[in-house]
């Protein structure tokens, strides 16, 4: 039986790291040689962890399953990095940024760990500017900030549109320096598939080489998972093709509790879907609601062009509904409102599924100079891929699947319910509650990585000195292999005649409809039953072309959709549990007069973190009550 | 629209390769080309053929993953436009479009048109970095950079590793690569340090994995999706000279 202990330190908030961190054991230099620690991912999270770790003096080997480690995912993230500097002298502090990121995830994240991060924050940036980031700055040669969704200072660190690019570029140029000083090995074009344990203990991963198809083994002394997140599930998401949850979900169903499933973020500001071929969403950044304004005509079904709508005839609906924050409400709220609006017949585009994001203002009043200068690769972006030109007309948007607050459930070391199994970045649960904020991923995945996570895992390690390295030929890594190797078998063996991206859509599909922005009981229901009958299909129909020993795309992906049922039922269930609204996950039962999420704090201010019981089992639900000794508990207002 | 298709295939490293022809119907102008190959391959695999293999991942013109010389251009027609960004709405009805990999020494095929880029890594590796470790910074503002500086590192940091540069280039040159990363570190007061050591150890790595030389043609900087400007290639190459110059001194 697991019991939950998240190890959250006692004493003040503002002490409770600093204090902790004294009280963490060492391990000295001549043993940390002798210590073997796998990453994988090598985004902002994992990258960091692997170069602040290799620098401490362990041997770390780091995976991805792309080709290079600069491509992880983090490279795509846009608008910015949080930190505490206050540099713009407007009231920011570190117990500000924690406060807006507690009520912006609704009051369901732990409140030592999102302290935590808000503190690590200032470093973080300043290790950036170290490493040669170029963020942007003023023309007296400082910092420059700006200002991001569901906050009123500006403390928001940016590249142009760019920043995740810059930042992983700077990590990746950390785990560079200490690849070539051997203490970090990289293994490329690597699926993880199973994580192996030994005597209760994570003692290494198995892998597949996407080049030979070989299955492989690779053992250590703990193992890292950073390996992002799961939007990937509604097929169309903002995230790359090749992000997926095989590597959490291995975990998981090796005993490690996934918390929150059903919290995950649609993102308001997506270029929308154009046709039916599409697999991706992409993104236009959070930092273009600073000067876009969003509207949609008053009139039902206006189909006139956007210039022809003369200003008194235009709904700025967040203006009009939340004027303390107007067009920077945070992202679950302003998906809401647009689909509320689309749904009620006010969309505009063709399919009416979508609203405009109009920069005609900021541009009479600051100049084209100025907006480009601010988005100007957005903007091409946002042309190359539709045709139209946003400094002309406003760019229509739309929202789309996008971040994954839920994640493998972690104590306040990091470490998963398996000892020696450490989650960091957008794989864990921890930070954002039931919504994240703009600009605070960046912010989190590079905390954990490099000044969170090196101090904790020395505790655990601690206890390692004298453990011997470990062995691949270990009955454990056996079994793990076949059991990768007979899915794999499995799956090749159906030669069906539907490909794996067709079930992954029609998958993604059902999951959008019923457990999507807006969620209810009986639609729940509906949900699941559709995707069972969906999951029965895949392994009836499923076409994996070629064979596995060698490069197979189609192989990969079935590997991952397969999962994708698993964690989606997974989604599905956490949402039925909860018989309340919060952040991102909007129960319809439960709202308020105005439309807003009604929160139940006396029944759920808890963390739902599930237990795998087996295939075609009920998973166990473990609750960890969350405690609010540091901030007031609200309901969360924007008005 | 409809189009033909003459796509390089190729099993394996060890193998010989061959252009295959294909037609597609009903391509629609607003697919991407990468979405216009998986609607290709979707008609493959549900006819029992094997799919083309590419690579991709974010589709959104960051990760630098896509990369196909398309029509004899690396990304295609489009300009300041990645593979994964270009859409067919670039080509007319009824065109025959060629599709190849990456043609260099440097960056082998794997499979069809992917190609193994591995190189570039090796090339940071070797000094694309500043030597600093993680605890050891101090704050952020203390050393105040002017922002034209400032901006133009940021111009050279934008590169995306694609390798675009490296097939665009009739010798298979990585200068633009290089210079761009040794340009960025060069003009930032954190990345001074270590410029002369760097340039040095970059460019030898470029040579020794048999990219070959600058022959100032510009078509780097013309196919670069990012369009990041030969000016840096001239940057790098005072940073080289100067460095060789004083290290001769100190000897």
């Amino acid at each position: 039986m697991i019991k939950l202990d998240s190890k959250i330190p006692g004493g003040p908030i503002a002490d409770k790291w600093s204090n902790y961190k004294n009280s963490l054991r060492l391990v000295n230099p001549a043993n940390k040689k002798k210590l073997e620690v796998i990453v994988v991912g090598t985004g902002l999270a994992g990258a960091s962890a692997a170069s602040a770790l290799g620098e401490l003096g362990y041997n770390v080997k780091v995976f991805c399953f792309q080709d290079s480690p600069r491509r992880a995912h983090s490279v795509a993230a846009q608008g910015g990095i949080n930190a505490a500097k206050n540099y713009k002298n407007d009231g920011d502090s570190v117990y500000r940024l924690f406060h807006d990121m507690i009520k912006g995830g609704d009051y369901r994240a732990r409140e030592a760990n999102v302290y935590r991060a808000a503190e690590v924050s200032n470093e973080v940036i300043d290790h950036f500017t170290a490493l040669g980031v170029p963020f942007a700055r003023d023309y007296g040669g400082m910092l420059d900030n700006r200002s991001f969704g569901g906050v009123q200072v500006s403390r928001t660190f940016y590249a142009k549109g760019q920043t995740g690019q810059q930042c992983l570029l700077g990590t990746y140029s950390s785990l560079n320096r200490q690849i070539a000083k051997g203490r970090v090995k990289m293994f490329p074009r690597r699926d993880m598939l199973d994580v192996v344990i030994i005597d209760g203990k994570a003692r290494g991963i198995i892998t597949r080489n996407l080049v030979t198809g070989e299955i492989e083994r690779h053992g250590a002394h703990a193992v890292v998972l950073a390996t992002g997140g799961y939007g990937t599930v509604f097929y169309l998401s903002t995230l790359a093709l090749g992000s997926n949850a095989t590597a959490a979900w291995s975990a998981h169903k090796k005993g490690a509790l996934f918390a929150n499933p059903s919290f995950i973020q649609i993102h308001p500001t997506s270029i929308p879907v154009l046709n039916d071929y599409q697999c991706k969403l992409t993104l236009m950044s959070e930092s273009l609601r600073n000067d876009g304004r969003v509207w949609v005509p008053k009139e039902k079904g206006d189909k006139r062009h956007p210039s022809q709508i003369p200003e008194e005839e235009r709904d700025y609906y967040l203006e009009r509904r939340y004027p303390a924050f107007g067009n920077l409400v945070p992202r679950d709220v302003a998906s809401r409102a647009a689909k509320e609006r689309c749904d009620a017949g006010f969309g505009v585009g063709d399919t009416g599924l979508s609203v405009y994001l109009d920069f005609k203002d900021a541009i009479a009043k600051q100049g084209k100079k100025a907006i480009e200068d601010k988005y100007g690769n957005l903007f091409e972006m946002y042309e190359k891929i539709t045709g139209s030109n946003p400094y002309n007309e406003p760019m229509r948007i739309y929202p789309a699947g996008h971040y994954t607050m839920g994640g493998l459930w972690v104590d306040y070391n990091l470490m998963t319910t398996i000892p020696g199994l450490y989650a960091i970045g957008e794989s864990n649960f921890s930070d954002h509650g039931a919504n994240r904020l703009g600009a605070s991923s960046l912010m989190q995945c590079s905390g954990d990585g490099y000044f969170i996570l090196p101090y904790t895992m020395g505790d655990y390690m601690a206890d390692e000195i004298k453990v011997p390295k470990t062995d691949i030929k270990h009955p454990e890594f056996e079994k793990a292999e076949k059991e990768v190797t007979d899915r794999i078998d499995r799956l090749m063996a159906v030669n069906g005649s539907q490909t794996a991206s067709s079930f992954h859509k029609r998958l993604g599909k059902i999951l959008w409809d019923h457990c999507g922005m807006f969620r209810n009981a009986q639609g729940l229901q509906k949900g699941l039953e559709l995707l069972n009958q969906l999951e029965e299909e895949f392994w009836k129909e499923i076409k994996v072309p070629g064979s596995k020993t060698e490069m197979n795309q189609e192989l990969e992906k079935a590997i991952k959709v397969a999962d994708f049922f698993e964690v989606g039922r997974l989604m599905i269930e956490d949402a039925l549990d909860r018989n309340e609204s919060c952040g991102a996950h909007f129960r319809e039962e439960y709202q308020t007069e105005q439309g807003e999420a009604r929160r139940d704090d006396a029944n759920y201010s808890y963390v739902a973190a599930w237990e795998y019981q087996g295939p075609g089992k009920k998973p166990l639900l473990h609750k960890e009550p969350l405690k609010f000794e540091f901030v007031e508990l609200k309901e969360r207002s924007y008005k | 629209m409809d189009i033909k298709l003459k796509i390089w295939r190729q099993k394996n490293a060890s193998t010989k390769g061959k252009f295959e022809n294909y037609e597609l119907r009903e391509v629609s102008p607003e697919m991407s080309f990468l979405e216009m190959l998986d609607y290709l391959n979707k008609q493959l695999i549900e006819g029992g053929k094997e799919p083309v293999t590419f690579e991709h991942d974010c589709r959104e013109g960051i990760c630098g993953t896509c990369g196909l010389y398309i029509n004899g251009r690396p990304h295609g027609p489009a300009t300041h436009t990645t593979t994964c960004e270009l859409h067919m709405r670039e080509f007319k009805d009824g065109e025959t479009i060629i599709v190849e990999p990456w043609r260099s020494k440097a960056f082998p095929i794997i499979k069809d048109l992917a190609v193994d880029r591995s190189a570039f890594d090796k090339i940071m590796h070797a000094g694309g970095f500043v030597s600093i470790d993680t605890g050891s910074a101090r704050e952020a503002n203390a050393i105040p950079i002017n922002k034209k500086i400032s901006d133009r590192a940021f111009d050279a940091a934008v590169c995306i590793g694609c390798g675009a540069c490296v097939a665009a280039c009739k010798n298979s040159s990585a200068m633009l690569f290089v210079a761009a990363k040794v340009s960025q570190y060069a003009m930032l007061p954190q990345g001074k340090v270590e410029a002369a050591d760097r340039v040095q150890r970059m460019v030898a790595k470029m040579d020794e994995l048999g990219f070959g030389f600058c022959s100032n043609s510009y078509a780097c900087e013309f196919d670069c999706p990012k369009g990041i400007s030969v000016e840096f290639i001239a940057q790098m190459n005072r940073e080289f000279l100067s460095a060789k110059l004083c290290s001769h001194k100190n000897h």
